[in-house]
């Protein structure tokens, strides 16, 4: 694999990986709130899409996987709200309910494929791909510019490109609203908005909802991108997440929400991009969690390492 | 017309355990509109929870709040707060310290805001901006500043503004100047007087300071066991002086106003 496939293989991964990044940072940073729904709601995202999917509806599948990622997120913020349950248990309880509604989504199986069975003209059984947004979109392209050899990952790269940037550029809108203003302001000081009479609950809720639609979003993109939904998929999908969000906080420090946004989008890519990288020095694929998790561990503990750096220092400088 | 009346408020916390506590023992008290009213007393007489049922942020066992002829009893925290603006000690819970000044001004606002698409825009951010610059603390040149980098004062005169934006029917202030050092904390009293005077406020100040209890406002609750013990205003009242007030104090309750934070007057009563 040379560079240049290989920075396009990993962009392209990326790129179905930012919405989810974006969810995260919803979570995590603006909602200042840990939410382990996301593995559950990548999943349900997943599910959703490929059945619909295969129904028939690319496009809608994207939209159903979205919303029943919202519906998760509504679970888990009447959870948190309604039931006065711990943030971190509300989560946990919602991502092990949706096993099952996952297992149901899928028929009960532990995969499905993007395929339907078909008689042919023969009169005999045969498996047919169902039509996907990439390949729609490929054939798009390919009509527009005359490219019959167009690179399927390139076409890829630029459709779930051109989603991200949308939703990105909604959010960013969004945050200014009255609405996503005080949804800003609850994970800030959750007091302050209910003195200003602000429903805190509601917009507490309503940002838990938006933030587990993007994961959703993500899982229902890279159904479509790789042709199958998978059950356990979704294990550890939040740090992935995090790494994200923190490793475009290391390059873009957290100075305004639009800024974060942008910087999660980035961290997704350049997260896969450290990924391919890994790859390439023959990492087994196996390793992947576990390196998710480092890159997590190292990013969350800098802060305390230069601080103590600095104190030592100081109390060198003093003994001098 | 009456600002806000409070008829038998009762509340016992921990109710059935060793820990029992009759906070508010059938609490009554009629406050006219535009009163502006200093609540003394000792620590555990009822005073912070006497605003924390009136904001709602428990449920009474009994007894019943009127805000301006609504009942709000059975009203939400949030849903009160259309309507009551409400002040603590310390200056970081009133604000969003990751928001910007204009941007949490705005927040307190929505309240009365015209409705528009973005939190922010010209009309309002030019009235906040001339609110700010009333405050003499040059924040109307720092609107995109973010409120966490301001300092206690600061954040406290900010606040201030925020609960009173929306120009509310009650303004509770609970010690809100007790974490501030001496000369800001005269200053943020200062404004609250020039506040509540402008925009003729109902107002309930909960101090330590008994001198600035007689001298802030129209009428002074002293607090005891979960009941006003004491309640001053007028010709009464102006006559008064600390010592007075600690000896009435004494023949009603049977024991002596002792807290270890009262203030006795910082400088000598005149």
């Amino acid at each position: 694999m040379n560079g240049l496939t290989l920075i396009l293989s990993a962009l392209s991964q990326g790129m179905i990986y930012v919405p989810m990044a974006l969810g995260v940072f919803i979570a995590f940073r603006v909602l200042n709130m840990p939410d382990l729904t996301i593995d559950g709601s990548f999943v349900v995202g997943m599910c959703v899409c490929a059945v619909v999917t295969i129904a028939g509806s690319p496009l809608l599948g994207l939209v159903c996987g979205m919303l029943a990622g919202a519906l998760a997120g509504l679970c888990t913020g009447l959870l948190q709200t309604k039931l006065r349950i711990n943030p971190i248990l509300s989560g946990i309880l919602t991502m092990t309910g949706l096993y099952t509604i996952n297992f149901m989504i899928l028929g009960g199986q532990s995969n499905l494929y993007l395929q339907r069975t078909e008689l042919n003209a023969a009169g005999a059984q045969t498996q047919v791909a169902s039509d996907t947004l990439y390949k729609s979109f490929r054939t798009l392209l390919v009509s527009l510019t005359g490219n019959r050899r167009l690179d399927a990952n390139l076409s890829a790269m630029i459709l779930s490109g051109l989603i991200a940037l949308l939703l990105l550029a909604i959010l960013a809108v969004f945050f200014y609203t009255r609405t996503g203003m005080a949804i800003r302001a609850t994970g800030d000081n959750e007091e302050m908005v209910r003195s200003s009479s602000i429903n805190a609950d509601r917009t507490r809720v309503t940002g838990i909802m938006i933030s587990n639609a993007l994961v959703a979003a993500s899982g229902a993109l890279l159904c479509q991108q790789q042709r199958y939904a998978d059950l356990n998929f979704g294990s550890g999908m939040l740090v992935v997440g995090l790494a994200s969000v923190i490793i475009g906080q290391v390059f873009f420090g957290k100075r305004s929400v639009t800024l974060g946004l942008i910087s999660a989008a980035f961290g997704s890519l350049f997260y896969r991009v450290i990924l391919q990288l890994a790859y390439k020095i023959d990492m087994p694929s196996y390793a992947v969690k576990l390196l998710s998790a480092v890159i997590v561990v190292i990013a969350l503990t800098l802060p305390l390492i230069r601080r103590t750096i600095k104190e030592r220092r100081a109390e060198r400088e003093e003994a001098v | 017309m009456t600002g806000l009346t409070l008829t038998n408020l009762k509340k016992t916390f921990e109710k059935g355990t060793p820990n029992q506590k009759l906070a508010l023992d059938r609490l009554s008290l009629a406050v006219e509109k535009g009163d502006f009213i200093t609540v003394l007393g000792s620590n555990g007489a009822g005073k912070s929870t006497l605003f924390n049922a009136i904001l709602g942020k428990f449920r009474l066992d009994q007894g019943k709040i009127v805000l301006e002829g609504e009942d709000i009893t059975h009203l939400k925290d949030y849903q009160r707060a259309l309507n009551i603006g409400c002040l603590y000690q310390d200056p970081m819970r009133g604000t969003a310290p990751n928001m910007t000044i204009e941007e949490n001004l705005a927040l307190a606002y929505t309240r009365k805001a015209s409705k528009s698409f973005f939190a922010l825009n010209r009309r309002d951010s030019a009235y906040f901006r001339e609110l700010l610059s009333g405050l003499n603390l040059g924040l109307e040149d720092r609107m995109k500043t973010k409120m966490g980098l301001l300092s206690g004062g600061q954040r406290q005169a900010a606040s201030l503004l925020m609960a009173t934006i929306a120009q509310p029917k009650l303004l509770l202030l609970d010690e809100h100047t007790a974490a501030l050092d001496p000369a800001t904390a005269a200053q943020v009293l200062d404004l609250t007087r020039r506040l509540v005077a402008e925009m003729h406020l109902t107002c309930l100040m909960i101090t330590h300071n008994m001198q600035s209890a007689l001298q802030m406002g129209n009428r002074t609750i002293v607090m005891d066991r979960g009941r006003i013990a004491l309640d001053i205003a007028g010709e009464a009242r102006a006559q008064l002086t600390v010592g007075d007030l600690m000896r009435q104090f004494q023949a009603t309750s049977g024991r002596a106003l002792d807290d270890d934070r009262i203030l006795l007057s910082p400088e000598k009563a005149d």
